[in-house]
């Protein structure tokens, strides 16, 4: 029986594990929602917000949601100065700005 | 107790196979343990590697917590971009440069990734079977074939490009190269001319800023040449104002641009394209676009059910309106009210469709809001780039995406600076899509 214990010990060691440091593991509907909202951004800032070496526009992975929302907001607005981003921050709403904020911050560099 | 007993050693067994890496078999686990979330050893079956293809089968991958088993099927041995592939005929990339292999899909993602093609697929039994004979069953297929190009719209052009006479270097690899090479070939003082079928077709502004790379390289070293734009549309169709104010004050006297020719013929033996009501063109270089359709397998499976062409999709998940558990992605699809047929909007299409493939499996509600983006630059010479950008919003009443009113628009003109960020943005999709 200890044996049996012991296996299962590593087993749910081994799934914490995983769970912790899966690339994306969408706990539930609302964090696979955000996690595809997030992915609209990939395509120039790189998955999870990774940027890719050398990029030419900053990752967005570990930024922080204060910042990232006030740069979203600036952009909208026309106050910081782009070529795509001011078009493109203009279709998404406040509360959607506020989720992808929330999510980049808490991805890994 | 024993049945428990039993049980109980047999999750031990996979926990510990599971230990070495977090393959897969931990996310199964996870899933019977937990009684919710994706059912373990869920097939899906991807079929084309292009960019909704292979964007699909990584974050199949990644959405589900590496615990759908994804096959991506795909005939070619590395992707070769057509975003990009204008600047081989330009001079200033190479196919190298556009080219990015399948392998990290696999490595990276546990993708099984097989070169092969779908020879016919059975909704009803829901299997695949490959060129090479083998079956495949899926429970969900996402497919993502391109486009095919009806050589029979124009007629003679499909021997003449079997022949390698006529060329549409559209699908871009080998007769990107060659393509180029008979721009080399070309002596100063010829004309090249590209025939544009009529919309909707593969990468709307893609002729056009074509017809500016060719004009670069002839600018360069075949100042006397011309570039001939023989369009079956009444006018441009992306980008209009900003390609024609380059091509009159940087390719001044170069390139010259003709709507509502539409091609119906072409003779090899002369190079000269007929028109529907125009007088025919002949061109040193005829680079002919034939109107386009779903790629062959599509059709085939009787998923273009718009005009005979394009596949009706429910844009919350991208399934077939035809076929049940068959999501089509990209190029194929019957799009939205300004959505165009881009690697981009594949790409954004992919993440869509498997974030509700994932949901579905899940047994959770699929999003009832998802989100696109486009972002479509164009080269109007080696280093200056104009853009394209829409953000596109699923409107419940209307059952379709729209672009978000306010959002999106075009370059004020042509800039380095969107040059590096057109670069950037390839080698991101790129690597969003393989790596």
């Amino acid at each position: 029986m200890r044996s049996i214990s012991t296996s299962l010990a590593r087993v749910l060691a081994a799934a914490t594990l995983c769970a912790a440091t899966g690339p994306v593991l969408a706990q539930d509907a609302a964090a696979l929602r955000v996690s595809a909202l997030a992915a609209t951004c990939a395509n120039c800032h790189g998955t999870l917000g990774r940027a890719v070496e050398g990029a030419a526009v900053p990752g967005l992975a570990g930024m922080p949601a204060v910042y990232m929302v006030e740069q979203l907001k600036a952009f909208k607005a026309g106050t910081r100065p782009a070529t795509v981003m001011h078009q493109l921050a203009k279709g998404f709403s406040e509360a959607q700005v506020e989720q992808l904020a929330a999510y980049f911050a808490a991805q890994k560099k | 107790m024993m049945q428990r007993r039993m049980l109980l050693q047999g999750a031990g067994s996979m926990g510990l196979a599971s230990l070495a890496g977090c393959a897969s078999d931990t996310g199964a686990m996870l899933t019977s343990t937990a009684g919710g979330g994706v059912p373990a050893k869920t097939r899906v079956l991807v079929v084309g590697g292009g960019y909704g293809g292979a964007t699909a089968a990584k974050y199949l991958r990644l959405f589900s917590g590496q615990k759908i088993d994804v096959t991506l099927i795909e005939p070619n041995d590395a992707f070769v971009s057509c975003p990009i592939s204008n600047l081989v005929l330009g001079g200033s990339k190479t196919l190298a440069d556009i080219t990015m292999p399948y392998a990290t899909l696999a490595r990276n993602h546990g993708v099984r990734v097989i070169k092969d093609m779908v020879a016919s697929i059975d909704p009803v039994k829901k299997i695949a079977v490959l060129a090479s004979g083998p079956t495949i069953a899926y429970d969900k297929l996402v497919l993502s074939p391109g486009v095919e190009l009806m050589w029979d719209s124009i007629a003679g052009s499909r021997a003449a490009n079997a022949e390698g006479r006529i060329l549409q270097a559209w699908k871009a690899g080998p007769e990107t190269v060659a393509l180029r090479r008979q721009l080399e070939a070309m002596p100063d003082g010829g004309v090249y001319a590209i025939t544009i079928p009529e919309a909707p077709y593969r990468c709307p502004p893609g002729p056009y800023e074509r017809a500016c790379q060719v004009a670069s390289y002839f600018k360069a070293a075949k100042p006397k040449s011309k570039v001939l734009i023989l369009d079956a549309n009444p006018d441009v169709t992306s980008k209009g104002p900003l390609f024609k104010k380059v091509w009159a004050e940087q390719y001044k006297g170069m390139v010259e641009y003709r709507g509502q020719h539409k091609a119906t013929a072409v003779d090899a033996r002369t190079n000269t394209v007929k028109f529907e009501v125009q007088d025919d063109v002949k061109a040193d270089v005829l680079n002919v676009l034939p109107t386009m359709r779903a790629g062959a397998i599509a059709v085939q499976t009787g998923l273009a059910n718009a005009n005979a062409r394009w596949c009706n999709v429910n844009y919350l998940n991208f399934e077939s309106t035809v076929a049940k558990d068959i999501h089509v992605l990209g190029d194929s699809i019957q799009i939205a009210p300004g959505m165009p047929k881009s690697g981009h909007m594949a790409n954004s299409h992919a993440k869509v469709a498997a974030a509700a493939i994932v949901a579905e499996l899940a047994g959770w509600e699929i999003n009832p809001a998802p989100m696109l983006t486009n972002t479509c630059y164009s080269f109007v010479d080696a280093k200056n780039v104009i853009h394209v950008a829409s953000v596109h919003e699923y409107v419940a009443a209307d059952k379709t995406f729209k672009t978000v009113a306010g959002s999106g628009g075009v370059s004020a003109g042509p800039t380095e600076l969107e040059g590096n960020y057109a670069w950037n943005w390839a080698r991101t999709i790129w690597a969003d899509a393989l790596v």
